[in-house]
């Protein structure tokens, strides 16, 4: 859903996505190791193929986002990763455009990276799976929402004419909302039973 | 997720009866999808658009992407943009110029939606032909010699590499699972399960990641690749030059039509 196409929005729209995604990216790849960028780009592959898997939610299929996921154990290389993986989805898929490209991991990674905040200041090392599946299932849910709030937000910011559209955008991910929110939920409780220290501290 | 998969270990055949396309710089290939998306994304006229788009197709035939996925890939804007562009002709104001179930159609709304659709089908086509044909690797090291940051294109090739591996990885756990009967429905059991699953992917993954920094430690990997093709020596050729020059023209053509 973070792929609106390239002939959308407006031109002062796409100029301060390009500029806040560049900062973010900027500031990612700042604290980024070298050394440390296998693993970024294992967990940045693991999000993408996770995010072209479509399953049954009701009536409609839904794919996941995982941008809330993504945030918990990425903390800021949350945007390049981003930056990454819709670059690809738009060169291979068609999704999304180039000049877009800026809004689109905007849309993603600042609620990714907030949700990833709000876990680690609440998750405690040594704190059980079932709190762990709580602060997951909410920041996998919250992301997912304020992300929906933000592409509706950018569309409404780009003609009045989009504002039904972007009532709707926020409206039809609700049930993505439930669903990534039992998924994060479950994943996370996982990775605090099997993998405490990928919670503790981003990659 | 197959388009990612039959990348995996694509090797270019030998040169001879390459398309065009392919004998293009990478760099050629980056400048060109850039310019190419500012210009359709600047200009206005429908006129205009539909040179774009048929620019794009040119370029469609030039690097012999299959038709049949092409125009599926077209067609497969996403559901919400459907309704983005459906919903324009009735909340654009002006001249009206039909009222089906007492809703006003207005014919500003719909030459807006015309215009949306065929802005995005353009540069979805233009991005394909020019860059989705390219080998991911050079598509990186094109970004690389063009001034993208060091570590982002590391990323970029890293990522591209892992995509194939957790492709398989992740088929072989869907295939335990179907082992033991799992079958997705809508529903918290399932949801649960495609988590723990992607849970397990991620461990698995991050387990990999580590034997593999481990490994390219031990090879005195500091953070830099050698490229083994001395890339400095080839130079954009007498090709790019050529292609370069037609596609200038033609997007100054473009761009005179919609800002005339």
């Amino acid at each position: 859903m973070a792929h609106i196409p390239d002939g959308v929005l407006s031109a002062p729209v796409l100029i301060a996505g390009a500029a806040i995604s560049a900062v973010g990216v900027a500031l990612g790849l700042r604290g980024l190791d070298p050394t440390r960028i296998p693993r970024v780009a294992v967990l940045s592959a693991a999000l993408f193929v996770a995010s072209l898997v479509h399953f049954p939610a009701g009536l409609a299929s839904v794919h996941l986002l995982l941008n809330g996921l993504a945030g918990i154990v990425l903390g800021w290389a949350v945007f390049p990763a981003m930056l990454v993986a819709l670059l690809l989805q738009a060169v291979l898929f068609g999704f999304g455009g180039v000049v877009v490209l800026g809004v689109n991991t905007m849309d993603m990674a600042v609620p990714a990276l907030l949700a990833g905040g709000m876990f680690r200041l609440l998750w405690r090392q040594g704190a059980g799976p079932r709190r762990a599946a709580l602060l997951g299932g909410l920041a996998g849910g919250g992301a997912v929402l304020l992300s929906a709030l933000m592409v509706a937000l950018v569309l409404a910011a780009s003609g009045r004419a989009f504002e039904t559209a972007a009532g709707l955008v926020v409206a039809t991910h609700l049930p993505v909302m439930a669903v990534e929110a039992a998924f994060t939920a479950a994943l996370v409780s996982l990775l605090a039973r099997v993998k405490p220290e990928m919670l503790a501290r981003p990659a | 997720m197959s388009p990612a998969a039959s990348r995996d270990g694509g090797f270019d055949s030998a040169s001879a009866g390459r398309p065009l396309m392919a004998r293009l710089d990478p760099r050629t290939r980056v400048v060109l999808a850039l310019a190419f998306s500012l210009t359709v994304v600047a200009v206005e006229h429908l006129a205009a658009l539909v040179l774009a788009l048929a620019a794009a197709l040119v370029l469609a035939v030039l690097a012999r992407l299959p038709w049949a996925a092409t125009l599926r890939r077209m067609l497969a804007l996403e559901g919400f943009m459907l309704v983005v562009l459906a919903l324009l002709p009735f909340t654009v104001p002006g001249r009206m110029v039909a009222e089906p179930l007492g809703f006003a159609v207005s014919a500003e709304g719909l030459t807006q939606a015309a215009a949306i659709a065929l802005r995005a089908n353009a540069v979805a086509v233009a991005l394909l032909a020019l860059l989705g044909s390219m080998e991911l690797v050079s598509l990186g090291r094109a970004l690389g010699r063009l001034g993208a940051p060091e570590r982002l294109v590391h990323l970029f090739l890293f990522t591209v590499r892992y995509v194939a591996v957790l492709d398989g990885e992740y088929r072989r756990l869907r295939l335990a699972m179907r082992a033991r009967a799992f079958r997705p429905a809508a529903g918290p059991h399932c949801w649960r399960s495609v988590g723990y699953l992607f849970g397990m992917l991620m461990v698995r993954s991050l387990e990999r990641a580590e034997r593999i920094d481990a490994a390219m430690r031990c090879r005195g990997f500091t953070g830099r690749f050698h490229s083994l093709e001395d890339e400095a020596a080839d130079r954009p050729g007498i090709l790019d030059w050529g292609f370069g020059a037609a596609s200038t023209a033609a997007l100054a053509l473009v761009a005179g039509l919609g800002l005339s």
